[in-house]
């Protein structure tokens, strides 16, 4: 015993603090936001303890489910996330596939496409807040003007302020913002391709197409499948942009995480708990079996 | 610069240089290709024209059909009142992102070495545990998260927030920092152990000197993160006391009509730390977000 411990216990004693901020930071403040989530505390005595509160298990996730105001959150959530991975995914691609092959200026461009993801998603919402404002005809400024003025009048639009599909507005910037870092994956996922291979297909006598099908395209699938995580869970997460470019009182651009903030204002604890508890749920299930597969593939390297 | 450094700090590889058909001269194909490189180039940067040519426009160009112009006048009187503005925000956010940022890189590196290279039995069902919390959404940890910085009298504003960057960078810079030391030859490690120096003497003379270049690429990671982060700001902090994000957000957004020269120059404000280290020290930035998405 006392040999054992001399042998794992420097390792566990070095990483020890790490390890309970994270028992007690992630693991545990998880249980008990679960906990708060199956309670009545809805009021502001009753998150001090002055007024008793109960338990009353899932109520309040039935109750958030069945809320058209929370459906239309949901709706947002789902509709944000098929642009934002859309919109990343494409240019990412498109980007990464131009500057694949040797250009001139490749590090500039590259620079270029990539330095948005450096700001803060509040500062780019300022600019974007005025870009993407809903005045039109001869108060429009931002791209309603600039569409006026190269002469394409139709695109004008009123953006954010359309009650179905004003979140889809927000989600241009969250393209802008990280388009470039998707095409930093696809680039490097480009260039870990041997050599060889191309070269062996296009011996075959490979046609293009069939080189990028049949040889990038798999050899591709990783990459691609981290960046869909990763903007995926971004997506989920959306609060920062919103906060910034409309207002979190507003319906149209609501999601999830905006919910969780404004019932948290009013001091409705248990539903603010709750919404946090579905998110989660939605994140592992599309975590947790990403990093089970992560774990296979290093096992059998 | 050993052989993973240099993985680290060229985390996209340079093009294949195969003297492939350089036919020089003219070609429709590759014409077109700059073209569209071009053009996207402008695009990306049309947020930052208007940002530029509004923070220098006085109130004489407020009118919308002038708004793509450049200004009839420059004028820095946008910029001066940002920097009233914002100047204490800013000066809290260097008190905050600093101190987090150095202490989580050590914190990650301390775990990626032993998990990776003084490994321990179920160290592979640690790591990923700890890599968990990389993925949770905040939101479903933040209101016992609020009641528990209360309890524990963690005062509001900066203490809070180099705490809660410190923690919950925790599994991002282990991640780093274990991809790295994975690099790093066994014979290093053994040879050490073979001289009969102890884990911490290993750690400090031997693995330490040579992470250099990841602890780079994680404090700049960090202090990226940290100091573009809103939403702990907006939860555990105040606009008395609150980092540059919340600032620029009541700037911005307080009063009832949004003075776009002022948010902008702001918003320039804000982001210009960031953007000095993306453009000095680039290639690390970029080798900060390759490590944090693909696996070593």
């Amino acid at each position: 015993m006392p040999r054992n411990l001399r042998r794992w216990g420097p390792p566990l004693l070095l990483i020890s603090p790490s390890l309970i901020l994270v028992a007690v930071f992630v693991y545990g403040l998880l249980g008990v936001n679960a906990k708060t989530a199956m309670t009545d505390v809805h009021t502001a005595a009753q998150t001090t303890g002055r007024a008793p509160s109960s338990f009353v298990g899932l109520e309040n996730f039935g109750d958030l489910l069945t809320s058209p105001d929370f459906q239309h959150s949901l709706r947002n959530l789902v509709l944000y996330t098929v642009v934002f991975l859309a919109g990343t995914m494409l240019f990412g691609f498109l980007w990464a596939w131009l500057l694949d092959r040797p250009v001139r200026f490749e590090g500039l461009f590259r620079s270029i496409y990539l330095f948005p993801m450096a700001v803060s998603f509040v500062a780019s919402g300022v600019v974007w807040r005025w870009l993407l404002n809903s005045n039109q005809g001869e108060s429009a400024s931002g791209l309603n003007r600039l569409f006026q003025m190269v002469g394409l009048d139709f695109l004008q639009n009123n953006w954010w302020n359309s009650v179905n599909w004003g979140i889809a507005a927000i989600a241009i910037p969250a393209v802008w913002q990280l388009s470039g870092y998707v095409m930093a994956l696809f680039l490097a996922g480009f260039r870990g391709i041997p050599h060889e291979l191309r070269e062996a297909a296009r011996m075959d006598g490979a046609s293009e197409w069939k080189l990028y099908r049949h040889v990038l395209f798999p050899q591709l699938s990783p990459v691609a499948l981290s960046a869909v995580i990763i903007v995926g869970h971004m997506s989920l997460k959306a609060f920062d942009l919103i906060m910034s470019i409309s207002k979190p009182a507003n319906y149209q651009t609501k999601v999830p995480a905006i919910d969780m903030y404004v019932f948290k204002s009013s001091f409705d604890y248990a539903s603010s708990a709750a919404v946090g508890v579905i998110l989660l749920v939605v994140v592992a299930v599309l975590i947790v079996p990403y990093l089970v597969h992560l774990n296979r593939t290093e096992k059998h390297r | 610069m050993t052989a993973a450094a240099a993985e680290l700090t060229t985390p996209i590889p340079a093009a294949d240089r195969a003297p492939a058909r350089s036919r020089g001269g003219f070609s429709v194909g590759r014409t077109l290709k700059y073209a569209v490189l071009l053009a996207f180039l402008l695009v990306v940067l049309i947020p930052v024209y208007v940002l530029v040519v509004t923070s220098f426009k006085g109130p004489g160009d407020a009118s919308p059909a002038r708004a793509w112009n450049l200004p009839t006048t420059w004028t820095l009187d946008n910029w001066t009142a940002a920097w009233t503005a914002l100047s204490p925000a800013l000066w809290r956010t260097v008190q905050m992102v600093v101190p987090a940022a150095i202490i989580s890189s050590f914190l990650g590196s301390m775990n990626g070495f032993v998990l990776s290279r003084w490994r321990f039995r179920g160290a592979d069902l640690v790591f990923t545990l700890i890599l968990f919390g990389m993925f949770i959404p905040y939101q479903a940890v933040m209101i016992p998260l609020l009641q528990l910085m209360l309890g524990m009298g963690v005062p509001s504003g900066v203490p809070s927030l180099i705490l809660l960057h410190v923690i919950y960078g925790i599994p991002i810079t282990t991640l780093i920092f274990r991809n790295y030391y994975q690099t790093i030859p066994n014979e290093l490690i053994e040879a050490s152990r073979v001289d009969g120096a102890g884990m911490l003497r290993t750690y400090a003379s031997v693995v330490l000197p040579i992470s250099v270049p990841s602890f780079v690429v994680v404090l700049i990671w960090q202090f990226t993160s940290a100091w573009n982060d809103f939403l702990f700001a907006v939860f555990f902090s105040s606009s008395q006391n609150g980092p540059v994000t919340l600032a620029l957000n009541n700037l911005a957004n307080g009063a009832l009509l949004t003075n776009y020269g002022q948010s902008m120059a702001g918003a320039l404000l804000a982001s210009f730390p960031t953007l000095l280290v993306y453009v000095l020290l680039g290639k690390y930035f970029i080798g900060g977000l390759m490590s944090g998405s693909v696996k070593g």
